[in-house]
């Protein structure tokens, strides 16, 4: 029994932004062909803004002019997620299920349990899936095992999972292949790009951090009455780089970096960051140790919290990186500051500042 | 590129007696942490595990076992500073790769 009103006939006549309508439901029919709106669009997250409203609803979406043999691909209605997947599914008819995660993409919702076995359990009820298709087979993204456990969705419905790669762009490979995959389409890589995607994000959410330090490097030269270009340009580099070294360069010298813990990484790039700064500047003993302290300590509390970016680290580790590293951050950037001080203080009762 | 961090894969426990073989954690381990072994499977590389658990959640025989959660630095201090367990909020910060 076919629920669509049309019957397949008409049904390859449908064109992407119409829809399929049967009696319970409407059902989208979209395009692998990603438009400028689109492409904004993952801007303009990628950058922080709307990025927890950027959704597409739950439900089932026909790509293309899918039928009944068709594969089922099921995703995560976080919009960029989506785009992502239906982007390597040109030429390919298919179903997308789209599971409520809340807008979130498949890995984090499956480890909130979002992606789960329940959702996936619901959905189907809810999309009546199995009217659509003969087969009972949905491939899934392989990070989505974290939430979803197959042996128990089959016991619940007999649909049999097949967890397809990792990246959506292995999936016409995947399934040219017969559903299946070779070692590299189920690793997670941690390559330049994805190390980079979080840059932006990162940058905007540290603005109020950006523009506190953009203040400073113009209420210091204030004080000291040398408020031209040139001091404001060294103050601005004193200031600002310490958060765009650890937001920026961090990320992408992580492999390079040596030490496993984030919080070293940082720190030793906190260090190589003071030294070459110390010598665009002509930074004495003095001010370069004060300054590694407060903005190596900086730098490498950024570094740490990049650990919930990263692809690779668990929970036993960044608690490490939390006990043993947050207080001795904390008393060297503390330390730094007092030096700072002691350094700055005579200066500034002395009246000569240069 | 193989990345290696602190701690990782210290809670991960596999009971050979158990397994069935079945390989299911091979299809679904993001880290290449296991290997066929035989008729079973052995894990061949510890030091990779992020412990995210999408082994043991798809072993049939509950052969597998790993303490969970989020490897992020930021959800830890906020579950300090909430005086709760570490969750991620995820609305913003992290999380963010498709």
């Amino acid at each position: 029994m076919n629920p669509l009103s049309n019957g397949p006939i008409s049904f390859r006549r449908v064109v992407p932004g119409s829809a399929l309508t049967t009696k319970k439901q409407v059902i989208p029919v979209v395009s692998a062909k990603l438009v400028l709106k689109d492409t904004l669009g993952a801007w303009k997250v990628r950058w922080g803004i709307g990025r927890s409203r950027y959704r597409v609803d739950p439900g089932l979406y026909a790509l293309g002019s899918p039928i009944a043999e068709s594969p089922v691909m099921v995703t995560a209605n976080y919009k960029l997620t989506f785009d992502a997947l239906r982007k390597e599914l040109a030429g390919i008819d298919s179903w997308i299920l789209v599971l409520d995660t809340k807008g979130v993409n498949v890995w984090c919702a499956a480890g909130k349990g979002t992606f789960g076995t329940g959702e996936l359990i619901r959905r189907l009820g809810l999309t009546e899936l199995k009217k659509f298709v003969t087969h009972r087979t949905l491939i899934l993204p392989q990070l989505g095992a974290v939430g979803v456990a197959a042996h128990e969705l089959a016991k619940a419905t007999g649909f049999r999972v097949v967890y397809g790669p990792v990246r959506a762009g292995d999936i016409p490979a995947f399934l040219a292949a017969g559903m299946k995959k070779d070692e590299g389409m189920r690793l997670v890589r941690f390559g330049l790009y994805d190390r980079m995607a979080i840059a932006p994000l990162e940058l905007s959410q540290a603005w109020p951090y950006v523009a506190a330090a953009f203040g400073l490097a113009v209420l210091l030269p204030l004080l000291e009455r040398t408020l031209d270009a040139v001091s404001f340009g060294r103050h601005l580099l004193v200031f600002v780089s310490p958060l765009v070294v650890g937001t920026l360069v961090f990320p992408a010298l992580l492999p390079y970096l040596p030490f496993r813990a984030f919080v070293a990484k940082g720190a030793v790039l906190g260090f190589i960051w003071t030294v070459v700064l110390s010598l665009i500047l002509g930074l004495g003993l003095w001010e370069g140790v004060a300054y590694f302290l407060v903005a190596g300590s900086i730098i490498a509390f950024i570094a740490m919290n990049y650990t919930g970016s990263s692809t690779y680290t668990g929970l036993a580790g960044a608690r490490l990186e939390v006990k043993y590293g947050l207080p001795v951050l904390i008393a060297a950037a503390l330390v730094g500051v007092a030096l700072a001080a002691f350094h700055f203080v005579p200066l500034f009762i002395g009246g000569h500042f240069s | 590129m193989k990345y290696a961090y602190i701690a990782n894969g210290l809670s991960l426990k596999l009971d050979t007696e158990t397994c069935i073989g079945c390989g299911m954690c091979i299809e679904v381990c993001p880290h290449a942490v296991f290997m066929p072994d035989g008729k079973k499977v052995r894990i061949a590389d510890r030091s990779s595990c992020m412990e995210c658990g999408a082994c043991m959640r798809n072993c049939p025989v509950n052969a597998i076992q790993v303490q969970t959660g989020v490897g992020c630095a930021a959800a830890i201090i906020g579950g300090i500073l909430n005086k709760g367990n570490p969750g991620c909020g995820c609305g913003e910060g992290c999380c963010s790769n498709g």
